[in-house]
């Protein structure tokens, strides 16, 4: 559907560099990054508004690199939504439709194809001013996909909004692309989000992807300590790794050894997530292969979940739930046990 | 509610104090210069045809030059608000010159461009557009002290149009002129009435350059003078009272859309 082949896009001091991407027909697909990393930079080269420098962008078996915007069959959504302020609700989902100089029978299908799948009817003839942040979204999704574009971008499409409101709009977006099989690049700094959403995420940073794959690939196998740092996985140790017999690795950092379910060899990173991690007051029967003892550093406080960070060395973060802490009564000081299985050690070379 | 606010912090009466005394210093010659003429005077004044004459062309010429200045200006505001570029603030400060130069100075600038001993003067000259003593030479004049208000009014006008409003709109299928006319030009428009106006109005009150550059056909300012000169305060103050009634009435529409601009942008 679209392929990006050695994409070089510069912007004063900020450059987009080698990009290779390829999103099928129907994906849905997650730009993952933190701020300042490129995500927009991309989603707006896509859409043909950042002039490219060098390599091409393939949409459909076309070489669109050097088509204007308006021809490209693209369209994006922003963040803060972008409506126009001097346009009703109707005239601005519309827009697109009018310029294509649509007849009035066209038009008023359109309106109400498109009220009826946001269920925004009701607020054709408002001023977008008097929109809630939700309702601005629906209005910005509905004016995006009225002219049926070949691929629909989203810029942070959640970040403006409330917490209860993002969870209703990513419901929203969850749907939509259900029913319509369109083919969806959205762009997030937020992994969960990504999680929920994208059928594949690449990860992207400084101008660069860091990795491509699905959600359970970027969550469980970073190839990288960026993108391990990034989808929160606390515990990314340098260290040593030696093959043994049966399958398993000898991963040592420092005087600490622990055992990993994959063959690796030489210098290279272990990633273990928090929450694969158990925490007890006592070593837990009958005596797993990886089974570290350490004193309780640090107790951060979540709401529902805490992180413990356990002195072992090295430092080591487990997650727990309200209820599990509560009843074990961890404190700093504490002589701790954690255990994990050697399937939730990743290594890589980084 | 606001005396009882101001009287009610030390910081802000010490303020209002300060604040009063420039009121005044604008107030006070204003209405002198207003109530403070003899009726009978101003009456014959108001009927003299060459003072009427010389507040028309004032007008139309200041009409004429700010007509100009929004068919070029607009275009460079809008290129100067959307694109960075090294020595861009060199091009700012430039348009902002004609501010700061005294006017007989920009007067006399003009009259080397614009005057018969140089090639752009000979060359209109040549299509029969003559500069010196003329009304295109009141036009140029106001065209080159007044245009920077009305670049910068418009400049920040569209600064105020946020970018992505073209970008959604050019996704959506409209071309670059489309994007403009239908969303960057009616969004900034508050800002383009508000620097027409503005320019306009401080076309109308030139005086320097265009003394220098036409001092016939005798547009308002350039006739208080000459009444000033040869009959002294009492005939030139009416004319003065005239014209400053002219320049309010302008800068109250003015401050009005700006306002209205500004509730827009709340919106």
């Amino acid at each position: 559907m679209i392929r990006i082949e050695n994409l070089y896009v510069e912007l004063g001091k900020f450059a987009l560099r080698d990009i290779n991407l390829t999103v099928d027909e129907s994906e849905y697909f997650i730009i993952l990054g933190p701020t300042g990393a490129g995500k927009t930079v991309l989603l707006e080269s896509i859409a043909g508004l950042n002039p490219v420098k060098r390599g091409t962008i393939w949409l459909k078996d076309r070489d669109i690199t050097n088509y204007k915007p308006e021809k490209r069959g693209v369209s994006i959504v922003y963040q803060d939504h972008a409506l126009f302020p001097h346009f009703s609700v109707k005239d601005n989902i519309l827009f697109g439709l009018m310029l294509r100089k649509k007849t009035r029978k066209e038009l008023l299908t359109a309106q109400d194809w498109l009220g009826d799948l946001l269920g925004i009817s009701h607020l054709l003839n408002r001023k977008t001013a008097t929109l809630s942040g939700g309702e601005r979204q629906k209005v910005a999704l509905a004016r995006a996909l009225s002219t049926k574009p070949d691929v629909l971008l989203l810029d942070e499409p959640l970040s403006a909004l409330d917490p209860e409101t993002r969870e209703a709009v990513q419901e929203e977006l969850r749907k939509l692309h259900v029913t319509l099989n369109n083919t969806i690049i959205h762009v997030t700094h937020d992994f969960e989000e990504a999680m929920t959403l994208g059928t594949r995420i690449a990860v992207i940073g400084e101008g660069q992807l860091k990795q491509v794959g699905t959600p359970e690939e970027i969550f469980h196998r970073p190839v990288s300590p960026f993108v391990a740092r990034f989808v929160m996985t606390r515990n990314i140790l340098a260290g040593q790794a030696e093959k043994n017999a049966g399958g398993e690795s000898a991963f040592r950092v420092g005087v600490t050894e622990f055992f990993a379910a994959s063959e690796f060899e030489g210098v290279c990173y272990a990633a273990i997530r928090p929450e694969d991690i158990l925490i007890s007051l006592v070593p837990v029967p009958p005596g797993p292969p990886n089974c570290l003892t350490g004193i309780i550093v640090q107790i951060t406080d979540k709401g529902s979940t805490l992180y413990i960070k356990v002195n072992v060395p090295p430092e080591i973060s487990c997650l727990i739930t309200r209820r599990h802490f509560n009843e074990m009564g961890f404190y700093t000081g504490q002589r701790v046990y954690l255990t994990f299985l050697p399937s939730s050690v990743h290594l890589f070379k980084g | 509610m606001f005396i009882k606010r101001l009287i009610s912090n030390k910081m802000n009466l010490i303020f209002g104090l300060l604040g009063l005394i420039i009121l005044l210093f604008i107030a006070i010659p204003l209405g002198k210069m207003i109530l403070g003429s003899n009726p009978g005077i101003l009456l014959k004044t108001f009927l003299d045809p060459q003072v009427i004459n010389a507040i028309c062309l004032t007008l139309y010429a200041a009409l004429i030059a700010t007509i100009f200045g929004c068919l070029l200006g607009v275009p460079l505001a809008y290129l100067l608000s959307r694109f960075n570029f090294r020595g861009k603030r060199l091009l700012e400060g430039l348009i902002d010159v004609p501010i700061v130069v005294p006017h007989t100075a920009a007067g006399i600038a003009l009259l080397f461009v614009f005057g018969r001993n140089f090639i752009i003067g000979r060359a209109f000259g040549n299509l029969g557009i003559q500069f010196v003593d003329s009304i295109a030479g009141i036009v140029i004049a106001m065209l080159f002290v007044s245009v920077p208000f009305l670049v910068d009014s418009v400049k920040e006008g569209f600064n105020k149009v946020d970018v992505r409003l073209e970008k959604v709109a050019r996704s959506l299928g409209a071309s670059p002129w489309q994007a403009f006319t239908r969303i960057s030009l009616p969004l900034a428009w508050p800002s383009i009435v508000a620097g027409n106006i503005m320019m306009w109005a401080r076309g109308i009150s030139e005086f320097g350059a265009v003394i220098i550059l036409a001092y016939y056909p005798m547009t308002a300012p350039t006739l208080i003078y000459q009444r000033f000169e040869t009959l002294g305060l009492s005939y030139s103050q009416p004319i003065a009272a005239l014209l400053i009634i002219v320049c309010v009435i302008a800068f109250i529409i003015l401050r009005a859309l700006a306002y209205r601009g500004d509730k827009h942008d709340q919106d």
